[in-house]
């Protein structure tokens, strides 16, 4: 199912003690959580977290032997609330997903777990996708923590300490009642590095004896009176549960010198940029032997009071590093202090950036601006820091900036959403520019060039409902793109049914192609693929009936993009009522080639008769004004220059690469673009008759061809 | 502040220069540049160092640019050391770019510095999307990047690790791989990187032999290996052409009648338009070209090494060789054309090979290849012409090398003899001779005006409705230019107005510009 194999990780979740673990953040995060003795283990796929979940859809062997339940949650909110099993029965449970936009449709479960608290340890992995390379909004988690009161690691990175904090997390909500979070940002979760493994541990309460013995307590229901109980449970009961095992079993780190005048807070996640910069200024080694006294929060919420009292009794100042805005830990710091009348000097988003990224680069900058302010003798005689700036201003690199072109994502090789929108683009050329909804997945790379459609995206399956406001008559309709995967995360109902319930008279194209694909080739309820462990195969086009709607078109050949163009034209144009819905079907190519490529192989390298099938471009017919390349961006549709001094311009060319999807000369072909393209068949193994066939239709072309080339002028004799 | 801090006798709590390895890679989602990133964390793992790498998968993936990060340092004591998770700019030691422009990137963002930076880079290109729509030339210019690696890097290793991947069998990781063992920058051996590739199961063997090719283009330093010969060089007909005598005077004329200047260019342009029709259309490019090259002495092009001349043999070349019906015909029906498929696929003797083409002829092709005096009386009959267009225009899949299409293209491709008399050849014979009529009043007056206007023919190409849009863009140019062909900076604004109607296909800066003209014309 998914982009590829996860066998070999699998193997990784059995090592015991003794073993040693080398590999990324994430699949070190996966195997702590069977360590720490979960029974159940739920979530949504998405960078940075989707290899936890992979991992765990093809360890089924691991799991079953140890009684762990694993399920790919249909969104954030349903893995949300897996976690009520966690309510009544000492079951300790994890979920995992991408934040802050997982979180956000999350919240509402996490905010009735929270109040009513928890017997069993529940962990929320997130993954903290912020900062360079990051696909969604910046913001931050901790908010949400703060919100319900659901305490808050961020553990140095480094897979000992997470691996460790894990553990230590799920000890932590127990005695506490309350559920954590763990925030692992996207390049710790792709960090390679190792750690000392321990044994599985079989969960001491399984799912089946829950089920077994039922238990009810009206008083954990968000209900009045109970919340209000909640509320005031969460202060009095379990905040200082939660301060108590922090600070007893030291899972905040102080590092460096006991005494000295000034230092750092910091949240664990900064830690290791934080040692760069120090380094940088000459104040620590590569080992982390620091001159500069630190507290590295691997818990930033709560806030453990006493801690920061002590670290900053003595000292004239103390620097916040703290990624992201608004500066909460800044301000509940501020608060300690004041409250106990400590005189340290605050700093923190004076000295460093509001917001973006803490890379070294600017923490260097940072902290030697603190230390200027606060502490110069200890920046000595300052060794020269790494600087590219002279570089950086040279007039020969000035002058590539005007050269080196933007390199945004794009469409895959033959991926089966490119004739989509060609063949938007061609009914744009026809009816006019549209209001065009987009969505997320990858089709929303179409708001990139070459095709340049969708004007807002609004979060995942919400395409389709954020059209709901034009539902007017007027001489053009609203469109909306949703893919498959936003389709079943909430867009069956929040779009289509809420079209439909509305009568909203706008075109919903549905891109279907099997997996959610962006977040990595996962299966979902309408996948293709038959899998033993979930059902799949159900039909979107049964669903959007089944919902009310009543025009419903599928596609099931997207290549197509004559038909495709001419079912995007009817459904902007017929007089029909209603929501008209279009399901554009084919499958996602990365996952195909994956699936089919070995196959082939085999199935030549068996003596089977195979036809290959790739495009190519007649450069002496290109003319080199790239129109096809503007319907497609096709990554092996490229252009080369010919060593033909009348030609000025490139011509298209195909590479290697080509998986011979036919987007191409259907486009040629729809939108009368050209006679350059055509597509080879290649015949490998063929049969008697494909040869005998070949060889009388070749020996008539051979004999007219060399006919003619006998009557044209040798033209050699001008060369 | 005071700098009286600067001068304290204080050490520096330790040797700030003292860091791990920094290794970052940057290339392109689905270029493997995470095997590359696998492989040299295990290299370093395999010394008993500690390694981390880091990356960004996500959306960058899709082919988007995208950067991996390696740090490597062996413990101390039994201490680990703290690595970064993002590379710092101007503390980096090496920069391995998997594509030319993604090198240039790196220097951008300060990754590349002549303190400590060795840059291995493959020179290839892969052209981003910006470079590939632009309806004229978009690519970017490598001259730029090499230019400014001289600059930034401390050592350079450029060489096309692509080609070389690709002529092993293999893929740019491998030679990549083998660079960096090439480059001597990291203290290991050269057999400890194979240990890593043979430790790894699929592809090994290719993967061994692009990193032992890529390791010794390295070490021995040698230039670029001589390109290996052109197919087409190598290839030369083993029979000697019969020379035309026709063809040998028409060389003859152009070697008399052209200056030296333009006789490469004219030669090209001969060639081309006796292929596209016969040696006697050739006669017509002559006398044509003979006509403008007096325009072009008259006007003084001697001391402008007659650049008028230059560019009318290259134009009108383009200009009398119209993308017609019979022209494309003849191209996809050649031996020649199937032979070069075949190559490229790289087709076996046991294998057979079909060719499908995307056809979609509308009536108006049908039409220019009549009779002009018919074609056009056609042309008054919507009705009719609107019965015949719903026959004609459809999209057809045309199976090149099956009898009945092949002698259908073959046929049509022979359409040589009534070419001239067609209504395309009447249009565009009429077009053409207003351009340079235009272009020749131009040069008498200013003559890189004249040059420039010759040079908008590079506007008309395409076919179908793009080709009505090349068209409508020429037109719109050419008007454009008659509105400040009296002043002094005119052969400017048609550069400008050429440059402008190239960018985008819906012509919106061209007609930025013709407006800002406009504003002042």
């Amino acid at each position: 199912m998914a982009e590829r194999s996860f066998a070999r990780e699998v193997e990784d979740l059995r090592l015991g003690d003794g073993d040693t673990f080398r590999g990324e953040g994430i699949l070190a995060i996966t195997k702590a959580l069977l360590q720490s003795g979960v029974a159940y283990v739920g979530g949504y796929q998405g960078s940075p977290i989707s290899h936890l979940m992979d991992v765990l859809a093809d360890a089924k062997d691991v799991l079953d032997d140890l009684g762990v339940v694993f399920q790919s949650s249909a969104n954030e909110a349903a893995a949300a609330a897996m976690l009520s099993a966690s309510v009544m029965y000492p079951l300790r449970g994890a979920v995992a997903w991408k934040s802050t936009v997982g979180t956000n449709v999350a919240s509402d479960a996490l905010a009735n777990l929270a109040s009513g608290g928890v017997t069993g340890g529940t962990m929320i992995i997130v993954g903290e996708d912020y900062g360079e390379g990051s696909s969604i909004m910046q913001e931050r988690t901790h908010a949400f923590a703060m919100k319900s009161q659901i305490w808050l690691l961020d553990p140095r990175p480094d897979h000992e300490c997470i691996v460790n904090l894990i553990e230590k997390g799920f000890q932590l909500s127990e005695v506490s009642n309350t559920p954590v979070m763990l925030e692992v940002r996207v390049r710790a979760c792709h960090m390679h590095g190792s750690f000392a493994c321990k044994d599985n541990v079989r969960p001491a309460h399984t799912i089946k004896d829950a089920l077994n013995n039922p238990k009810r307590d009206v008083g954990r229901i968000v209900l009045p009176p109970a919340a209000y109980e909640h509320e005031q449970e969460k202060i009095r009961t379990r905040l200082p549960a939660a301060i108590n095992f922090v600070r007893d079993n030291r899972l905040n780190e102080w590092m460096g010198p006991k005494q000295g005048k000034v230092g750092i807070i910091m949240q664990g996640g900064m830690y290791n940029n934080v040692i760069r910069a120090l380094q940088y200024l000459g104040l620590s080694d590569a080992y982390g032997n620091t001159q500069v006294p630190l507290y590295v929060m691997n818990v930033t919420y709560p806030v453990i009071d006493t801690e920061v009292a002590e670290f900053c009794l003595d000292k004239d100042a103390v620097l916040i590093v703290e990624e992201g805005q608004p500066e909460y830990l800044e301000q509940a710091i501020n608060t300690v202090l004041r409250r106990r009348d400590i005189q340290a000097r605050v700093h923190g988003k004076d000295v460093l950036p509001m917001a973006g990224d803490y890379t070294a680069q600017v923490l260097l900058g940072g902290v030697r601006e603190f230390l200027e302010k606060t502490e110069p003798r200890l920046l000595g005689n300052r060794p020269p820091a790494p600087d590219a700036s002279s570089v950086l201003s040279h007039p020969e690199v000035e002058k590539l900036k005007q050269v080196v072109p933007a390199r945004p994502p794009g469409l895959c090789t033959g991926c089966p959403e490119r004739p989509i929108f060609a063949a938007m683009k061609l009914v744009e050329s026809e009816l006019g520019e549209h209001h065009v909804s987009a969505d997320i997945g990858c089709h929303l790379f179409s708001i990139l060039p070459p095709f340049n459609i969708g004007a807002t995206t609004m979060g995942f399956g919400l395409g389709p409902a954020s059209t709901s406001a034009f539902n007017v008559k007027a001489d053009k309709r609203s469109i909306a793109v949703m893919g498959d995967g936003g389709f079943w995360h909430n867009g069956l109902t929040s779009g289509i049914g809420n079209a439909v319930f509305n009568k909203h008279d706008g075109v919903f194209v549905i891109v279907d192609n099997y997996y959610t694909s962006a977040t990595g080739g996962q299966d979902i309820l309408s996948s293709r693929a038959i899998s033993k462990r979930r059902n799949t195969n159900n039909s979107i086009v049964q669903a959007v009936k089944g919902i009310g709607g009543q025009w419903v078109r599928q596609i099931d050949r997207t290549y197509d993009v004559g038909r495709m163009r001419d079912t995007l034209k009817e459904a902007l144009t017929t007089t029909e009522q209603g929501p008209k819905v279009i399901v554009a079907s084919s499958e996602c190519m990365l996952n195909k080639q994956r699936r089919v490529k070995p196959q082939i192989s085999q199935a030549i390298k068996d003596g089977v008769r195979t036809v290959k099938e790739r495009f190519g471009v007649d450069e002496d017919v290109c003319t080199g004004d790239h129109a096809c390349i503007r319907l497609s961006g096709c990554p092996s549709l490229s252009v080369k220059q010919l060593d033909d001094p009348l030609r000025d311009d490139p011509v298209a060319a195909i590479d290697n690469s080509c998986v011979g999807c036919g987007n191409c000369g259907e486009v040629a072909d729809a939108a009368v673009l050209c006679p350059s393209f055509y597509r080879a068949d290649v015949i490998h193994n063929p049969t008697g008759w494909d040869k005998f066939k070949s060889k009388i239709a070749m020996t008539v072309i051979g004999w007219l061809q060399r006919r003619r080339d006998r009557r044209r002028p040798a033209l050699e004799a001008l060369a | 502040m005071r700098d009286e801090t600067v001068k304290l006798a204080l050490p520096a709590a330790g040797d700030a220069t003292e860091r791990p390895i920094s290794i970052a890679i940057v290339a392109m989602g689905g270029q493997g540049g995470g095997v590359l990133t696998d492989w040299i964390v295990q290299l370093a793992e395999n010394h008993g160092w500690v390694a981390q790498s880091t990356s960004v998968p996500g959306v960058a993936q899709r082919t988007g640019a995208t950067i991996y990060y390696i740090e490597a340092m062996p413990p101390l004591d039994g201490r680990k050391p703290i690595l970064s998770l993002m590379p710092t700019p101007g503390d980096v030691d090496v920069v391995m770019a998997a594509e030319f422009m993604e090198a240039g990137r790196s220097i951008l963002r300060g990754l590349v510095t002549p303190d400590r930076t060795t840059l291995i880079a493959s020179n290839h290109r892969t052209f981003a999307i910006g470079e590939k729509i632009a309806p004229g030339n978009g690519i970017a210019d490598k001259g730029a990047v090499t230019g400014a690696i001289g600059i930034a890097a401390k050592t350079e290793i450029i060489f096309d690790m692509n080609a070389l991947a690709i002529a092993n069998g293999s893929v740019i990781s491998a030679a990549m791989f083998g660079a960096l063992a090439g480059a001597g920058v990291l203290s290991f051996s050269r057999d400890s990187y194979l240990d890593v590739i043979r430790a790894g199961d699929k592809g090994a063997q290719a993967s061994v032999r692009a990193f032992e090719a890529a390791f010794d283009r390295v070490q021995s330093k040698s230039p670029e290996p001589a390109a290996p010969s052109k197919p087409e060089a190598a290839s030369t007909p083993s029979s000697p052409a019969i020379l035309d005598p026709r063809l040998a005077g028409l060389a003859a004329r152009l070697t008399q009648e052209l200056p030296e200047a333009a006789h490469a260019i004219g030669r090209a342009g001969l060639k081309k338009v006796v292929d596209f029709q016969d040696v006697a259309y050739g006669g017509e490019y002559l006398d044509i070209l003979g006509k403008l090259h007096a325009a072009d002495r008259s006007a003084g092009g001697a001391e402008r090494n007659f650049a008028f001349t230059q560019a009318a043999a290259k134009y009108l070349a383009n200009a009398m060789t119209y993308d017609d019906v019979i022209r494309v015909a003849d191209l996809k029906t050649r031996s020649a054309r199937r032979a070069r498929i075949e190559g490229e696929l790289e087709l076996s003797e046991s294998q057979v090979l079909q060719t499908t083409e995307f056809m979609h002829p509308r009536m108006e092709e049908v039409m220019g290849m009549l009779p002009a005096g018919f074609g056009r009386w056609l042309g008054g009959k919507p009705r009719l012409l609107g019965w015949l267009d719903r026959r004609v225009n459809k999209g057809r899949r045309v199976k090149t090398y099956s009898l009945p299409w092949f002698v259908a293209l073959y046929v049509v491709g022979g359409l040589r003899g009534i070419r001239r008399r067609s209504l395309r050849h009447a249009i565009e014979t009429a077009h053409r001779d207003e351009w340079l009529k235009a272009a020749t009043e131009a040069v008498r007056a200013n003559y890189q005006l004249g040059v420039e206007i010759l040079q908008c023919r590079r506007l008309v190409k395409g076919y179908s409705d793009t080709h009505s849009r090349g068209l409508s863009k020429f037109d719109k140019t050419l008007a454009a230019i008659k509105l400040v062909a009296p002043r002094d900076d005119a052969a400017d604004w048609a550069r400008r107005l050429r440059e402008a109607a190239l960018k985008d296909s819906a012509g919106k800066e061209l007609d930025g510009v013709i407006q800002t003209i406009k504003s002042f014309a």
